[in-house]
């Protein structure tokens, strides 16, 4: 009986059909596994096929990547992305006096690099604030000049370093307000309380264009006579005003998570209500809220092309401006694609990022 | 027994605190604090704008509401001239306002739905497209892809005479999107009343039958009849009106089309804009309601012998939109604040609108005062919908 057992020869091993494994297999779980997936396949494929490839040979095949605006007028064929690169110091720069290009190009390559620096998280030390502090202080020389550079008004400040200066500024001054506001709609104290709800509400009811009029043409008439403040920090005030109530709410979902034994925890330990924010609850809420922070961040930088609107020199307006201008007029969409592209280049860097934190933080409880 | 008695008053003593040390004293303090600041603050403001004012000769208050406009407004759903008041151009501004934010708000949610659906589908080529859709979209500026759209028509699109026609009776020109509708006809208005009819019945329908459900156990096919009564009642007006089929076709005259909607550029691509926008918002939305919903449950409800429709219907949406509604909402009012940014396509909205009145009268505070008014009372009142039916849904916890 067991020799018989024994004697036997392992059985050849049967090969999955060639049809569930490899190229073809992927291809029927994934696009024809029913008869409705392979017709919406079938659907796609055709849509792609419509729109794609006149779109490349217009992008591509036939576009003009050296010529002047009127010579590709003259060709109406391909895209003409000739627009970019002839005028890409204006877009970048705006009315920046050109010999000093440089200084707002070394500025933009500083607050990356920064931004770059920031993202791991083995360089969440202190030192970090000091090298943003230290690096902002720069920035800010490199823009308006001093020691030894020539002084340059903010009026003729635009482009790139604008939407850069107006997000990054706008969402770093708008935390610490929107902490305490925060805090403050979570208070036992009712005047505070009641304080915070009205501001966080309103501002949020409101769309930014509002807050950017009221800038633009209310503020000065709250301001003494013969004060005046620049347009650009004015812009920047409404959006500082305007982001610090959207970071409220999210700091207050963070604060909303933290367990009523932290709270009970710290009192017994017979901190105020100083400490007990400032060591225990903040610590813990701000960590969970990093990733809708920076949500924020995308929208906020979003949100600076609505400056165009108060006649400030943004991206967007300075490659308006070049639109404008008769030789390059109605390649609209070839610069608003390459602006377009700027943008999603940095939100897309933004959100992943966001993605990669969450994973990080993600304890698991 | 005097020492003892000392002893008990300096404890009694150290029991009542300071006035100072009260945390009720001092939080009443704080708040005094804080509201004579503010208080401060409002003061030194005004009085700085008053003096401003009269020192530039701004009148003040809502008088001007009452003086004739005197400018044009492009598009308007009511009758309206230069010779109407400031107050009639911010109401035909607000009514813009409302229309591309009610019709943008529906297109959005069936657009956003299908995306989230096309995301989570198992066709891979369906999910991937869906995925960069909403990446895409959601990482463009709003008011850049408006710039866009409106180029798009006035540079893009060729003159009526080349007009795109995709389908038969709609053009896509620089001067809009021009579409045929039905002609003219009184059985189209007897229709309108036969499907408010309708609506009615199919509502007093779903009452009987879940009463009688209640009462005996017996399911009625209320889905499958009140269909039925919803598309079958109107066109049996249409039929017994004279089935009347006339279309207004538009036709090219001269250089521009007559007949049928057209529907301007501005209007189109602003339409456009917001709807692509919010779409990719709302597919995420959409998205994670659906995954919210646990595969355990879609198991329980086909093992206690529930069909593929009940199961969606009784079981996946109410649980899916819970989660849905909220963020939801918030989009709604996202969409309604962008359609804002109207102003720098040149589409007669409410704050477009302001701008304007503003520039005429100078009257900035009042303007601006007016535009954040009208937004909030759009906010709040959708939010108090919202809460309502957030409250109806709500998970009733036994």
């Amino acid at each position: 009986m067991s020799a018989e057992q024994t004697d036997r020869q392992p059985v050849e091993e049967l090969k999955p059909p060639a049809a569930s494994v490899g190229v073809l297999g992927w291809l029927r779980s994934n696009l024809f596994s029913t008869w409705y997936n392979s017709l919406l396949t079938l659907a796609v494929v055709y849509l792609l096929w419509v729109s794609v490839p006149p779109f490349v040979q217009w992008a591509f095949v036939e576009s003009f990547w050296t010529a002047s605006g009127k010579e590709c007028l003259e060709a109406d064929s391909g895209a003409c992305w000739s627009i970019i690169p002839n005028n890409i110091r204006f877009i970048m720069f705006g009315f920046y006096p050109y010999q000093e290009q440089w200084r707002p190009g070394l500025a933009v390559v500083l607050l990356v690099g920064l931004l770059i620096f920031s993202q791991f998280r083995r360089n969440w030390k202190k030192s970090l604030l000091y090298y943003w502090l230290v690096g902002l202080v720069v920035m800010g020389i490199l823009m308006k000049g001093g020691l030894g550079l020539a002084p340059v008004e903010s009026t003729k400040w635009g482009g790139l370093p604008l939407t850069l200066l107006l997000s990054v500024f706008g969402l770093t001054a708008a935390y610490p307000l929107g902490i305490v506001l925060a805090l403050g709609r979570q208070s036992r104290l009712p005047a505070i309380r009641s304080l915070c709800v009205v501001y966080i509400e309103l501002i949020r009811g409101v769309p930014l264009i509002s807050l950017l009029f009221m800038s633009s043409v209310v503020f000065p008439l709250f301001l003494p006579e013969g004060v005046t403040v620049n347009k650009i920090l004015r812009a920047q005030v409404a959006i500082i005003l305007f982001t610090a109530a959207y970071i409220a709410e999210v700091v207050r979902g963070g604060l909303q998570g933290m367990a009523r034994g932290q709270y009970e925890a710290a009192e017994s330990l017979g901190l105020n209500y100083y400490q007990t924010m400032r060591l225990i609850i903040l610590p813990q809420a701000l960590k969970i809220v990093i990733p809708p922070s920076v949500s924020i961040l995308i929208s906020a930088f979003k949100d600076t092309s609505l400056v165009v609107i108060i006649a400030l020199y943004d991206l967007l307006k300075t490659t308006q401006a070049v639109l404008g201008n008769p030789e390059w007029m109605g390649f609209s969409a070839e610069a608003y694609i390459f602006i377009a592209l700027v943008y999603f280049v940095c939100c897309y860097y933004l959100s992943s990022f966001s993605r990669k934190i969450e994973r990080e933080l993600d304890t698991g409880y | 027994m005097s020492s003892t008695d000392t002893t008990k008053a300096e404890a009694a003593a150290a029991e009542k605190t300071p006035l100072l040390y009260d945390p009720k004293v001092r939080g009443i303090l704080y708040q005094i604090g804080v509201l004579a600041m503010v208080g401060l603050l409002a003061y030194y403001l005004m009085s700085n704008t008053l003096a401003n004012l009269e020192r530039q000769n701004i009148a003040t208050g809502l008088g001007f509401l009452e003086k004739q406009s005197s400018f044009e407004i492009g598009e308007s759903l009511i009758s309206y001239s230069a010779a109407d008041t400031y107050f009639k151009a911010l109401l035909v501004g607000a009514l813009n306002t409302l229309l591309v934010s009610f019709i943008g708000i529906v297109l959005t949610v069936i657009l956003g739905t299908v995306i989230g659906i096309a995301r989570l589908s198992t066709n891979w080529l369906v999910s991937r497209l869906a995925a960069v859709y909403i990446e895409v979209f959601q990482d463009i500026p709003i008011l850049l892809q408006l710039f866009f759209w409106y180029a798009f028509f006035y540079e893009i699109l060729p003159g009526p005479r080349q007009a795109l026609n995709p389908f038969t009776g709609v053009f896509l020109c620089n001067r809009g999107l021009i579409f045929g509708i039905p002609a003219a006809h009184p059985a189209f208005l007897h229709m309108g009343i036969a499907f408010v009819a309708a609506v009615v019945a199919v509502w007093a329908l779903k009452r009987w039958a879940r009463a009688r459900q209640a009462r005996t156990g017996q399911a009625f096919p209320t889905f499958k009849v009140g269909m039925g009564i919803l598309i079958g009642l109107p066109i049996m007006v249409w039929w017994l009106g004279g089935a009347p089929t006339a279309m207004d076709v538009p036709e090219l005259k001269g250089f521009n089309f007559k007949g049928g909607v057209s529907v301007s550029p501005e209007f189109t691509a602003l339409l456009l804009g917001l709807v692509l926008y919010t779409a990719a918002f709302v597919a995420e939305v959409v998205r994670a309601g659906i995954q919210s919903v646990s595969r355990g449950q879609t198991e329980a409800a086909l093992s206690i012998g529930l069909r593929a429709g009940q199961v969606l219907n009784l079981v996946i949406l109410p649980q899916a939109l819970r989660v849905i509604v909220p963020p939801l909402t918030s989009q709604m009012l996202n969409l309604t604040k962008n359609s804002s940014l109207a102003v720098a396509i040149g589409y007669p909205d409410f704050v477009s609108v302001a701008g304007t009145t503003i520039n005429q009268t100078g009257q900035a505070i009042e303007g601006v005062g007016l535009i954040m008014a009208v937004y909030l009372i759009f906010s709040l009142s959708t939010s108090a919908f919202m809460n309502w039916y957030n409250k109806k849904i709500k998970l009733v916890e036994r």
